[in-house]
């Protein structure tokens, strides 16, 4: 008989929740995880839809996961690998191609192909941009000061972060200031003429938000997504040994060896509050847990409208959190093959094993205009005719994916709007799984005749399945004031919550979202340095 | 493009290079040796004619009303005093005066100059270029280009050319033709020996370097890969970008750019030319108050060597190349600077080393250590500081 008294209880076992609960019981902390599903891992799950096929059914893609996390929790000992994506191809309408390497001689002589200013200016390009990720990359490091409070820790936190920034040159300051400002069509603009590298580029910096390439902020995005390639060892995109769902695997495996206790089906109904202090859970089956502080890995509106009885809550942030943007965008198609779709833009002989298109990303986004008109379906409720894609063929860098000879395709899909006019049917379901495939189509011409079995997930499944609000993969757009300081809302961006003992430490917190793990940790790092 | 370039000469270079160490040269492969050892490859380069496929070299065409304004602004030197077939070494500066790059201008005809350089620099040319009547084209594919070098090769030239080359001074071109194959031939190289740079259209290439192969069988002429080229280079005195310098736009801090001073470029900045050059005003000031550092020689010394591996029951370990790691460089205990490439001189026989010394440690003369690896510990090899070049035959510029 499992006692129901713990130190901590941590509420969502997906990455963030894991890590949470690894790091406390690290530090001699008596924790439970509780997981609403029969799996582990949240977003970050691989699950076998069909037989002998394993999808990443949500996140797919690696690179912002935090190193000290990794090293931390010795994942390696625990099964995590991740697995190199080397390049992207962007397959155009004219059956050309546009491909990037990870190598730069072989990146800089295929752009100078399609324009030698390009070329040039991709190499500044990246530069401007690694800077500008180097110059704000300490602040995600930091627990988030509140500008407006005049407690030491807020005055200290304050002061880093000016100190940080009077170290930057004037051109970085300046270079920061307008990825700020800047929609990411303009920021593209400046640099590029190339349409299929603008359009490539410019897709970045929309996904996961409820913008187009031409909406103002979106520049911050692909900056965030540079994050990731300054860290020596994780410069690039890689996918995980059995897909996220190794990710979660390993951290769960770590969590075991430190003595966290998991529970699945176990869904929360609520948090316990006592004196004004969140105390334990009840669970939906009307279990009860005690504990002496209680997180949450869930998204900000289950985490304080759903979790937490409004009158625990100050009316303002109750407001606030109300507010917050988490209007899902995207949605994914995962797809089973019997063989490799062939691509007019770089066709393969044989069975395609030795296609290097296939071993790496594939983006339908042959420009900047193309995106813009798939989010102009989006603005007025609709799902985009022909979307944006960034596909990945994971059996091609993980072979245990799929059956020997077969194959799994992994389709990222914007836009798909969470609040779809007439709202999503079966029907509509149906409808996304196809404007896909016709896009495809386009440039692989075979593609309906390699599909043997195909999982489309929209973002109102993103939330019925994996429990995240709105379906937004990140708990909440990155958008320049739902980050930092103002993630999830003004004064309660350091993990802690007006409910005292209940913190918060999801993607909807700093530093937000992507297979990352870091507001796990930080909140974590956070509970401890309050005690209890 | 789903492999690296190969260049013009792939077809003869490949079938010639044994043992397929083939680098990466600005997106082209090229062959680091011909053969397994460098031996043969460096002494044709100072004994008889080294045959180097330099074509990865990036090169311009800089045609217009304006392409001398346009050079005079980039570069460091007078341009507007150059004469049709004069050839100028340069470097070029951002506007705080660091180097960006370095490389040759050549002037082809009044109006039209060739411009090589080791990084591509189409965007910070067109920058420069606004407003003014000037085509800036690449032809790096579409120009090949040898590298000629060894005290024989005017023999071999001469051979082979529909003019001959004795006339031809150094840092000086001439259009002539091979086997009827249009040319231009400089009088330029990278090695401080006696040589010839060929400059031709790309589908002449493999006819031209049949002439050169076939006339200079009698005199040692050698296919002579960029690692041979490598030790040769730093015996005259000449840097490398990204191996003794950064690019002053690839450089993540301030500390990795460098100016064309701290280099020994000083003959290369001509603060008495006429009217804005970018950069001009970093340079003067930086004249006036002379550098903080200085790209100097070093020749480490060999009774030193000799001790510190004796200590050990060793002769002294040489590597066999050029050695681009870097190296500290002490004076007492304290560091002073880096060595940024280090070879073993063959024909010098001396252990030598281009190295970035602050002030005032790079005075000629200057005592220091330069540290080692011996048996897996470091030492500190007693070493002296020398002027630039290490080496420089009677015939380079005769």
């Amino acid at each position: 008989m499992t006692s129901n008294q713990y130190d901590a209880i941590i509420i969502g076992g997906g990455h963030n929740g894991l890590v949470a609960g690894a790091y406390l019981a690290r530090a001699g902390k008596k924790v439970v995880v509780l997981e609403r599903r029969p799996i582990v891992g949240g977003a970050a799950v691989t699950e076998e839809i069909f037989p002998g096929f394993k999808f990443t059914e949500f996140s797919y893609v690696v690179s912002l996961l935090r190193p000290e996390i990794i090293r931390d929790l010795e994942l390696p000992k625990h099964g995590l690998k991740i697995l190199p994506l080397p390049s992207t191809f962007t397959p155009m309408e004219n059956g050309d191609y546009l491909a990037a390497w990870d190598d730069h001689d072989l990146t800089r002589r295929e752009l100078y192909r399609h324009s030698p200013k390009d070329a040039e200016a991709y190499d500044e390009y990246a530069r401007v941009m690694a800077r500008a990720a180097k110059a704000i990359k300490p602040i995600i490091n930091l627990i988030p000061p509140d500008p407006s409070s005049m407690t030491p820790r807020d005055l200290m936190g304050l002061l880093k972060v000016g100190q940080y920034a009077a170290s930057l040159s004037e051109k970085e300051l300046y270079a920061v200031a307008k990825l700020a400002t800047q929609s990411s069509a303009d920021l593209l603009e400046e640099w590029f003429e190339f349409d299929a590298l603008k359009g490539t580029k410019a897709a970045s910096g929309i996904i996961g938000t409820y913008l187009g390439p031409r909406s103002p902020g979106t520049a911050y995005v692909l900056l965030h997504h540079y994050m990731g390639e300054i860290d020596g060892a994780f410069r690039a995109w890689g996918f995980a040994k059995n897909g996220s769902g190794g990710v979660s695997g390993a951290i769960y495996n770590a969590t075991q060896a430190l003595g966290v206790e998991v529970r699945v089906n176990a869904s929360v109904q609520q948090v316990k509050v006592k004196g004004g202090r969140a105390v334990g859970v009840i669970l939906e089956n009307g279990d009860e847990l005690d504990s002496k502080v209680v997180m949450s890995a869930a998204d900000p509106k289950r985490t304080f409208l759903q979790f937490v009885e409004g009158k625990h809550l100050p009316d303002d942030f109750v407001t606030s959190i109300q507010n917050f943007r988490t209007r899902g965008s995207s949605g994914k198609v995962n797809i089973a093959l019997s063989k490799l779709p062939n691509f007019t833009a770089l066709p393969y002989t044989g069975n395609g094993a030795n296609s290097v298109l296939h071993r790496g990303a594939v983006s339908i986004s042959p420009s900047i205009d193309y995106i813009e008109r798939a989010y102009d379906d989006a603005k007025y409720g609709q799902i985009s005719k022909r979307p944006y894609l960034d596909m990945i063929f994971p059996s091609m860098i993980d072979p245990d994916m799929a059956p020997p000879g077969h194959h799994v395709m992994s389709c990222f899909v914007q836009y798909a709007p969470y609040d779809l006019e007439g709202g999503w049917t079966d029907q509509r379901r149906d409808e996304l799984g196809e404007a896909v495939i016709a896009t495809i189509e386009q440039y692989a011409p075979n593609i309906r005749e390699c599909i043997v079995g195909m999982q489309v997930i929209s973002p109102k499944d993103i939330e019925r399945i994996a429990g995240i609000t709105g379906g937004n993969i990140f708990h909440g757009e990155l958008l320049l004031h739902q980050i930092f300081f103002l993630r999830p809302t003004p004064q309660w961006a350091d993990f802690r919550t007006p409910l005292k003992g209940y913190y918060f430490g999801a993607s909807g917190a700093h530093p937000g979202g992507g297979v990352m793990g870091a507001p796990g940790m930080l909140a974590a790092k956070e509970m401890l340095k309050d005690g209890f | 493009m789903l492999n690296l370039k190969t260049t013009p000469f792939h077809e003869r270079t490949s079938a010639l290079c044994q043992p397929q160490n083939w680098r990466k040269w600005a997106g082209y492969f090229a062959a680091g040796s011909y053969e397994h050892t460098l031996d043969r490859e460096y002494w044709a380069i100072r004994n008889a004619a080294a045959l180097i496929d330099v074509s990865p070299l990036i090169k311009y065409v800089i045609k217009g009303k304006d392409a001398a304004a346009l050079l005079h602004r980039v570069t460091t030197r007078d341009i507007h005093k150059m004469k049709v077939g004069q050839v100028a070494y340069t470097g070029w500066c951002d506007e705080e005066g660091k180097l960006i790059d370095d490389g040759t201008v050549s002037r082809l005809e009044e109006q039209t100059f060739r411009l090589t350089a080791a990084e591509p620099n189409l965007r910070w040319l067109t920058m420069n270029a606004v407003g003014m009547d000037v085509s800036i084209t690449e032809v790096t594919d579409e120009v090949a280009a040898l590298s000629f070098q060894g005290p024989n090769t005017r023999k071999v030239l001469n051979k082979v050319t529909e003019k001959p080359v004795d006339e031809l001074k150094y840092f000086r071109m001439m259009t002539n033709k091979i086997h009827g194959a249009e040319v231009t031939i400089s009088r330029t190289g990278y090695t401080g020996d006696l040589g010839y740079e060929i400059w031709m259209d790309a589908k002449n290439a493999l006819n031209v370097w049949d002439a050169l192969m076939d006339a200079g069988s009698d005199y040692g002429i050698t296919p002579v890969g960029i690692l041979a080229m490598d030790m040769a280079r730093v015996e005259a005195g000449l840097f490398m970008l990204d191996v003794d310098y950064t690019s002053s736009s690839h450089a993540w801090i301030e500390s990795q750019k460098s100016s064309p001073f701290e280099l020994g470029l000083d003959w290369t900045i001509a603060l008495d030319k006429p009217g804005y050059f970018v950069g001009r005003r970093a340079l003067e000031k930086e004249k006036r108050e002379g550098p903080a550092w200085k790209m100097v020689g070093l020749e480490v010394d060999w009774v030193g060597m000799e001790q510190l591996f004796g200590k050990v029951g060793l002769p002294p370990q040489i590597p066999g190349s050029a050695v681009r790691g870097s190296l500290p460089i002490f004076v007492g205990n304290v560091q002073v600077g880096y060595a940024s490439t280090s070879t073993w001189s063959p024909v010098l026989k001396r252990y030598i080393a281009l190295a970035h010394l602050q002030k005032p440690y790079y005075e000629a003369g200057t005592d220091v250590r330069m540290e080692i690896t011996v048996e897996h510990h470091r030492r500190h090899a007693p070493a002296k500081v020398v002027k630039l070049p290490f080496y420089e035959p009677e015939w380079k510029k005769k």
